[in-house]
Parts: structure tokens; sequence; C-alpha cells
């Protein structure tokens, strides 16, 4: 099991310190259709980007709250990890994108029909956010507002 | 990640997470997440394992039938 004491000691007292945020989603939602009719769209903070859309920027005090567009049938060989830290092992993810952005496998699962289909459009945010204000009030709606426009009825998350 | 999730959960589309770090799962609390023993950079099992990766994909989406209330956690 991955603890933060597994993280490196700057990050330990980083996270010690971090004011976790919670926002009220209640009452929830549910799936109402069967999986297998179900459009999926996949929301990463794996900082995965395109090599032809701007990177993440870590530089930015209390975090980059920006997000990228990465279109379902994107080449997952192509796509960038902006993370640089060091607090936790990239490798996994640099080897196979489908660690963190499982394209591949929802496009087998649509193929078996476990899944209705992948939905058109998939979200890569940055992650460890510090000062979450602006993700929560402009980034996260947005990328929920076009979740919506796309007709997605579920959506899986993915850290690294 | 929770506050991405517990975002589009309130804008009405049902959402699971997984996760390999339970103690910060606990902490945000989203509505449902599937806790996947793995180290941190891991969350799908391993690079280049589609049969794991479709597992727990597979046990993830299973929870979004479940009407949550209060904050659930799975272990795969």
């Amino acid at each position: 099991m991955a603890h933060l004491s597994d993280l490196k000691l700057t990050y330990r007292i980083y996270m010690a310190a971090y004011r976790y945020r919670q926002f009220d989603w209640r009452p929830g939602a549910v799936l109402a259709k069967p999986l297998a009719e179900s459009r999926i769209a996949i929301v990463t903070t794996a900082a995965l980007h395109r090599p032809d859309q701007p990177a993440f920027d870590e530089s930015i005090k209390g975090g980059d709250w920006s997000y990228r567009e990465l279109p379902s049938d994107v080449d997952l060989s192509s796509l960038r990890v902006a993370h640089k830290s060091d607090a936790f092992d990239h490798t996994g993810v640099e080897t196979d994108k489908n660690l963190a952005l499982p394209l591949d496998r929802l496009r087998e699962l649509a193929a078996e029909r476990m899944i209705g289909e992948p939905a058109p459009r998939h979200f890569s945010f940055m992650g460890s956010i510090p000062a979450p204000g602006r993700l929560v009030d402009q980034t996260a709606p947005e990328v929920a507002a076009k979740l919506r426009d796309d007709g997605v009825d579920a959506v899986l998350l993915t850290p690294v | 990640m929770g506050l991405i999730q517990s975002v589009i959960e309130r804008s009405g589309i049902p959402t699971v997470s997984v996760t390999v770090c339970k103690e910060l799962t606990a902490k945000v609390r989203p509505p449902r997440a599937l806790f996947v023993d793995r180290p941190f950079g891991y969350p799908l099992g391993a690079p280049s394992d589609a049969g794991l990766q479709t597992s727990i994909i597979l046990a993830a989406l299973s929870l979004l039938q479940r009407q949550v209330g209060e904050p659930l956690i799975v272990d795969f």
C-alpha cells in the first residue's frame, strides 16, 4: 500500500501542512443505465499532454490549475508526462500511458460490449494543487460542462 | 483529484476514482473510490499488464451503479 510516509521528506512535510479542501458533492449522482450502454470518460491527474499542447507549469505557486483535452483517438505513445517532481516513480506511466489514461483498455471493453463507448474527449490535470481555488471555481466546472456536452454517462478518475 | 471528482459528481455525472493511498482519499472524501494496493505512480496496477488494468477498471466502474450518500471506499 502507498502511504504518505513513502514520500520523500520534503513532500511529507508539505503534505503534513496541506490543508485538505473538500467539496460537497452530495446528494451524488448514480449511473442509471447499464455499463454496456454507457459512454465513459477518463479524467486523470497524471499531467499528460500532447506534444503540441503546452506542458503544465510546475513553477506556478499554488499549482497549475489548467487542464488539457485529449481526444479519444489520441496516440498514447506520443503523450508526454509533465510531472517532473521526484515525489513518486514515473517510469510505469512513461512505459505505458494506459497505467493512468487507459484508452486502449476502454476501446477493448467497448469492442467486447462491456461498456458502451469511450467518450470523444478525456481530460488531464496536473494534480497536487495546494491552492485549488481556481480549480474548483473555474477549470473543474469547465470540464464538467464539457463532459455533459459530450453526453458522458460516467467518469473514471485516475491519479498517479 | 478528489476535488475535481466532487465537482463533476455535483454537476450530475456519476464518478469513481482509483486510489493507491487511503490516507489521502479519507481526507478528501470523494463519492466513490476503489483502493488498489500499489505504489504511487501505479494506479492501474502495472504497465503493459492489460488483464490487471482491465480488472481494476471493471471493479471501479462496478461502483457507479451504487447510490452513495457518504464516501464509499472499496478495496480491489
